[in-house]
């Protein structure tokens, strides 16, 4: 077996402890609250039978061993469960609220990976204006709360300007461009955050290749700057950005939390918030789930880009 | 060969004085910050929760300089008592996780073996979920508070804080020093409390200054969609989240709060990266 095969295999062997323990955390949500979590769903004007059937329905009645492993059973199966307050199919309701979350997080990692990549590098390499003015954006990116730069967009391109909807969604299939005009904010709101960690990450680990002697031995080559830069340098840096890319991930969807609910966007964000407010444990039960199934995919995937990237992270793992 | 190698024009690490001036700058704006949290109620022009029917919607005046809000409160004075808060529950999240991750991490990092496997394999289990979303799911089991935002945001750094320290003993253990101390018969906990801990809490302080900045945020975020600080307490993400309804009639209302936000978070910043270049060059808290 070759050592990158095995570096992917012990990889995904690697996920399925990671996915219990996420499994386990999400099970204890409900089992957790104080009280009586029933009596706090349904409220104080239930009815002692209401409460029983509900507690019964949950499943909350046996022991909790066999509870766990019903849980994961169903799980398994893709039987989620249903809404305490809507009474719909928790796996619809995932379906409909995860392709928004998906175009937002997506849509926002793209534009940040396309303007702080390029900024980046060329942050490292180019004269102390552009230094300067990439620090600034940097420091800002990372100092302003993306809700309050959220609503400062809708202040100037919905309140003052008029251009874009403040608030609101239609599907991508229903009218693409009405789509994208609804989407442009909380995607640009997501993307300056990310913008500003990608260049910081991008200039720092171009810099630290170009410091390195084979730079030198290149130049002295005459290989040209823009080579060695794009060719040598970037390739190198390649695999520390990818890494933060993987990591920003998770705080995207963490993000994406508030910009749906800033932005009213049905995504599974905001599907947990309302559900909190709700006491609607079994909701907000599956739309952690999804955020954190999501944010495990990616990790795996990106120690697997990296690995591809950067042979001596799959070589070194398997000896 | 290497050597007559001519270095390429290194980008160059900012200057000494430079990173002094930065947390000069920070340490004096967080100060200024922290007087107005602390004597909010002596320097709060009006009450921040005293409602004034012909004051709603008000826009900036000499009376209120930030203007009032819907239900005509002073945004000024509500902005003094929202920092208060804010900051006093990023504090505390950073200070409570702190306080545990020290001694988990001294243990991981001087003991190793099954003590550093047992510790650390606990503490990565929290990074399973991002960060918001754990704290999220932390108020979902507890319900929502201020006093539980503050420990969701302190359990989401323990891990994080736990890292730095244990990285900082291994470093620190090594030295001649320690090895000295256990020859010269002094017992663990005496090397641990005497000679290890004071030399590996340097990077440690580093990343609390930079966590509280993230802290800040966090708490605003939170407040912001109503997990937090619950009202009629003045928060500054809480604010935000008022504003939002009257915001093409009354944009002040939204404006100050965000901007002390991003004020605050702008000095823990500075702060936190120049502490970082004085007392952190190996870059252990990176």
């Amino acid at each position: 077996m070759t050592s990158r095969l095995r570096f992917v295999i012990r990889r995904l062997l690697l996920t399925i402890p990671v996915l219990l323990v996420m499994s386990i955390i999400v099970f204890l949500i409900i089992r957790l609250v104080p009280g009586d979590p029933v009596r706090t769903m349904l409220g104080f004007r239930a009815t002692a039978e209401n409460v029983e059937q509900v507690r019964h329905e949950l499943g909350l009645d046996r022991p909790i061993v066999t509870q766990y492993f019903d849980f994961l059973g169903g799980l398994l199966r893709g039987d989620l469960g249903t809404d305490i307050v809507s009474h719909a199919s928790l796996a619809d309701l995932l379906a409909q609220r995860l392709p928004v979350t998906f175009e937002l997080t997506g849509l926002a990692m793209l534009i940040a990976v396309l303007v702080g990549v390029p900024l980046g590098v060329r942050a490292a390499t180019g004269g102390r204006w552009i230094k300067r003015a990439t620090e600034g954006f940097v420091v800002l990116g990372v100092s302003i709360p993306d809700f309050w730069l959220g609503i400062m967009l809708v202040l100037v391109f919905a309140s003052t300007l008029v251009l874009l909807p403040p608030s609101g969604y239609v599907p991508f299939e229903v009218a693409p461009l009405d789509n994208l005009r609804y989407m442009a904010l909380p995607v640009l709101t997501l993307a300056v955050g990310e913008a500003a960690y990608i260049l910081r990450t991008t200039r720092s680990a171009v810099e630290s290749v170009m410091t390195r002697p084979f730079v030198g031995f290149l130049r002295a080559k005459g290989v040209s700057e823009s080579r060695i830069v794009f060719g040598h340098a970037l390739r190198n840096a390649a695999p520390s950005i990818v890494t933060v890319i993987g990591i920003q991930v998770g705080v995207l969807l963490g993000g994406a939390i508030i910009i749906e609910t800033l932005f009213a966007l049905p995504g599974v964000g905001r599907l947990v918030v309302t559900a909190i407010n709700q006491r609607n444990y079994p909701t907000v039960q599956v739309g952690v789930l999804a955020i954190a199934a999501i944010f495990i995919l990616v990790s795996l995937v990106t120690d697997l880009v990296v690995g591809w990237l950067d042979p001596r992270v799959s070589d070194g793992a398997a000896t | 060969m290497t050597a007559t190698i001519v270095a390429p024009a290194t980008p160059q690490r900012r200057s000494k004085r430079a990173s002094n001036n930065a947390v000069l700058a920070g340490a004096i704006i967080l100060g200024l910050l922290a007087l107005v949290a602390i004597f909010a109620p002596l320097l709060a022009p009006h009450d921040p929760e005293t409602v004034v029917a012909d004051q709603v919607l008000g826009a900036p005046s000499l009376e209120h300089p930030f203007g009032s809000d819907a239900l005509g409160r002073d945004v000024l004075s509500r902005v003094m008592f929202g920092l208060r808060v804010s900051l006093l529950v990023s504090l505390a999240a950073v200070l409570v996780s702190t306080a545990i991750a020290v001694p988990l991490g001294l243990l991981a990092g001087y003991f190793g073996g099954l003590t550093d496997t047992a510790i650390s394999r606990v503490l990565d289990m929290v990074l399973v979920l991002p960060a918001l979303l754990l704290a999220i799911t932390f108020i979902a089991i507890l319900g929502p508070g201020s006093t539980v935002a503050a420990l969701a945001i302190a359990v989401i750094y323990l891990p994080i804080l736990a890292r730095v320290m244990r990285s900082s003993t291994l470093v620190v253990t090594r030295n001649d020093y320690v090895l000295g101390a256990r020859a010269r018969g002094a017992g663990h906990l005496r090397v641990l409390i005497g000679h290890v801990a004071p030399n590996a809490l340097g990077p440690v302080i580093v990343q609390a200054s930079v966590l509280s900045a993230f802290a800040l945020q966090l708490e605003a975020a939170l407040s912001f969609l109503g997990l937090g600080t619950q009202p009629p307490t003045p928060s500054l993400g809480g604010m935000l989240s008022d504003g939002r309804d009257v915001l093409s009639q009354a944009p002040w209302v939204e404006i100050f709060p965000g901007l002390t936000i991003v004020v605050a978070v702008l000095s823990f910043t500075l702060l936190g990266e120049g502490l970082r270049r004085a007392f952190d060059p190996k870059g252990v808290a990176a």
